[in-house]
């Protein structure tokens, strides 16, 4: 059974003096291998604790995820991450963070350098090989972080607001870059993100979550991905059935957000 | 106060004329075009000028107020005196018959042996006298000693250069004060002037010939750099094996519940204490040795390390560490790869004031009881009141203590150049 199950998920956190969250609620979803799935959802609704399950920082109190037919039960090189910023080691070259993962498992130096010399031509940074990280711009350094994701060859990959930090230009292009690397590598990839426009071109299947208990509220399938790829992502948009189906999405969550204002303002 | 005033003068005026004159051509860069720059501290830099005219400041005032012969004359704070100084006085017997006569006093140099100067006894019955003062100090002079009517005789001095003076009364003259104990000797003080005694203030280059003497023949049986040698040499053995255990117990603080509970309290206990105040029982237990001065050392930089090692780790980005493990590390590679070198600028800063802190310890130590080293050294010559060389031991001590902090910023640039840039 090869792809990603994740069945009956629940999350709670006790918090000191007796009260709890229930982050996630009976979540389950079966991704296939090279699925490209966004998640969206109001802030607190339990993205970021889904991730972190999945990549098996946190075990859940209830449910399992199972990949490629054995139980997760922690971190592996299997699902690689890819984090907002930040995640980068600053005491290593560009080179030498693209090749983390194959030098902690011990690869040759000729194949690791064959490795890094194509990753970093597939995401445009061949020239900066060299340079410290901290001289890279915000953009770059979230290729580099791609690229030493796929340096690893991971089945799964997990991003939590990779492009979260981005200027709106530098962002339209990553995106355009995760579709071609999402077609060529055929990877499945999780994204998470904030922004209902990424979620629709970043997302074969778009997953829309509600909060307290978080949970899976409603799941699309779109066309959108597809089509972006190796395409200019604005003529993308312009596809009649963008519009209505980002208008839909954003009146969801622009409801949840109303419900929870309006519980905080009636508990106050 | 007059120092000081000067210091403040000084500083006025060299700041109106630098901004004057020197400023107005300068600062073309980003900065010139910030309108508002109170409050921006980014656009406070250190002015080299002002630096420059500080330390100059220091070594004029040094000198103007010691005598020191690298400065012109003119500069030179009015100085004591030194030579021949005369003042007359006039002693009256109890039946009201006054004689005057003169007093030779020859101001000297108190290093110098020297002679009362011929007189003339001169006429009357009060005769001339000649006595001998050191410079700073103050003579009594016994003038009816050799009076033919002297105090045996009832006859006593009323009046000192046609002033009347009266026991426990003093007069100026233009060479200083001439004062009456109650019993009525008169007492003669040269002018001090503005400058300082060398005992209490060598001039400099008195410092510099004094260091170019014990560089060439040793101080109490050693030279010069063996003592300073001594003394860093403790430092860096003592920081070496402080760094050498508290850096992997501050790691193992900040990785392991069991070592964090166990060694915190002895940690958070033991870095309040001043390892000053652990000089006695190290001393009790040890001895005066170097065994003794490297544990002292060893103690005051391992809990500095410690610490700077745990909080090193704490510091470490959470998403780092989890990057590291979905790229398939191991434990120990998370260590080597990400925990260690992450911790590297707090382990420096770290360094830095354990190093400082080993410095003014050792010094510290020295000067409590050590056969070689650079307090040692100051703390023997301030019991022989050489002063040279206690300024001497202050100024290298402190050139030292700031060339290991140089060489520590130094090293920290090369080893964590990201310090600071994310
Ligand atoms: N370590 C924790 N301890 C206690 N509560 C937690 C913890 N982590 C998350 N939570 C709670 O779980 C809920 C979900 O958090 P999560 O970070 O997964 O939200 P999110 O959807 O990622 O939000 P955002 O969009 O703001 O990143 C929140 O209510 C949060 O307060
Ligand atoms: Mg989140």
């Amino acid at each position: 059974m090869s792809g990603l199950a994740i069945e009956n998920l629940s999350m709670r956190f006790d918090l000191p003096g007796g009260t709890s969250v229930q982050a996630l609620q009976d979540v389950s979803l079966h991704l296939k291998e090279g699925e490209l799935l966004s998640v969206l959802g109001p802030s607190g609704c339990g993205k970021t604790t889904l991730l972190n399950i999945l990549a098996g920082f946190l075990a859940p109190t209830e449910g399992q995820v199972v990949m490629n037919g054995h139980r997760v039960t922690g971190p592996d090189a299997e699902r690689g991450m890819v984090f907002q910023q930040g995640a980068l080691f600053e005491w290593m070259n560009v080179r030498d963070n693209v090749s983390f993962g194959p030098r902690m498992k011990g690869m040759g130096r000729a194949e690791m350098a064959g490795i890094v010399d194509h990753l970093l031509e597939v995401v445009g940074l061949r020239d900066f090989k060299d340079k410290a990280v901290y001289e890279l711009s915000g953009g770059m350094q979230q290729r580099v972080a791609l690229a030493r994701c796929l340096a690893n060859d991971p089945d799964v990959i997990l991003m939590d607001e990779p492009l979260g930090a981005l200027d709106a230009l530098t962002r339209e292009k990553m995106q355009s870059l995760v579709l071609k690397l999402w077609k060529e590598t055929g990877k499945t990839i999780i994204l998470i993100t904030h922004s209902v426009e990424e979620a629709l071109l970043l997302g074969e299947r778009l997953l829309v979550m509600a909060p307290r208990p978080g949970r899976i509220h409603k799941e699309y399938r779109l066309p959108f991905a597809d089509m972006g790829v190796g395409a200019d992502l604005r003529e993308v948009k312009k596809h009649p059935d963008y519009a209505p189906t980002r208008e839909e999405i954003l009146n969801m969550i622009w409801n949840m957000e109303e419900e929870i204002m309006g519980r905080v303002e009636a508990g106050a | 106060m007059i120092p000081l005033l000067i210091y403040a003068a000084i500083f006025v005026a060299s700041f109106l004329i630098v901004s004057r004159v020197v400023r107005r051509a300068a600062r073309r860069d980003f900065t010139a075009l910030k309108t508002v720059t109170f409050g921006d501290e980014s656009a406070v830099v250190s002015d080299r000028w002002a630096s420059v005219i500080s330390i100059v400041t220091i070594f004029v005032l040094w000198g103007m107020f010691t005598g020191s012969a690298l400065l012109p004359g003119f500069l030179h704070a009015p100085g004591p005196f030194e030579g021949v100084a005369t003042f007359d006085y006039t002693a009256q017997t109890p039946d009201g018959e006054r004689d005057d006569a003169t007093v030779t006093v020859l101001v000297h140099p108190v290093d110098q042996k020297v002679e009362a100067p011929e007189v003339d006894p001169g006429d009357g019955w009060a005769r001339n006298d000649s006595a001998t003062v050191g410079m700073w100090r103050s003579g009594l002079i016994r003038v009816d000693r050799n009076d033919e009517l002297g105090r045996a005789e009832g006859a006593e001095v009323v009046a000192v250069n046609g002033e009347p003076i009266a026991p426990g009364g003093s007069v100026g003259t233009e060479f200083g004060r001439v004062g009456m104990s109650p019993k009525g000797t008169l007492n003669f003080e040269p002018d001090k002037g503005w400058q300082m005694e060398p005992i209490w203030l060598p001039s400099p280059e008195a410092v510099v010939v004094r260091m170019g003497e014990i560089a060439g023949e040793g101080f109490r049986g050693s030279t010069l750099w063996e003592h300073l040698g001594y003394s860093l040499f403790r430092v860096v053995v003592g920081f070496f094996f402080g760094a050498l255990l508290g850096i992997p117990l501050g790691y193992a603080m900040g990785l392991s519940n069991w070592f964090r509970g166990w060694f915190d309290p002895i940690v958070e206990f033991m870095r309040p204490v001043p390892p000053l105040a652990l000089i006695p029982l190290v001393i009790i237990w040890a001895g005066i040795g170097e065994t003794g001065k490297i544990i002292l050392l060893f103690l005051a930089a391992l809990w500095i390390m410690a610490i700077a090692a745990r909080s090193g780790v704490s510091g470490v980005a959470i998403s780092k560490v989890h990057a590291a493990y979905s790229l398939g590390a191991s434990k120990w590679q998370i260590m080597r790869h990400v925990i260690m070198p992450n911790s590297l600028p707090e382990i420096f800063t770290g360094a830095r004031v354990a190093m400082g802190v080993c410095w003014g310890t050792v010094v510290a130590a020295e000067l409590v009881a050590a056969e070689k080293g650079a307090g040692m050294m100051i703390m023997v010559a301030s019991k022989f009141q050489n002063t040279d060389i206690v300024i001497m031991g202050i100024i290298l001590i402190g050139v030292i203590g700031f060339g290991i902090d140089m060489l520590m910023r130094w090293a920290e640039r090369v080893m964590v150049p990201w310090k600071g840039k994310v």
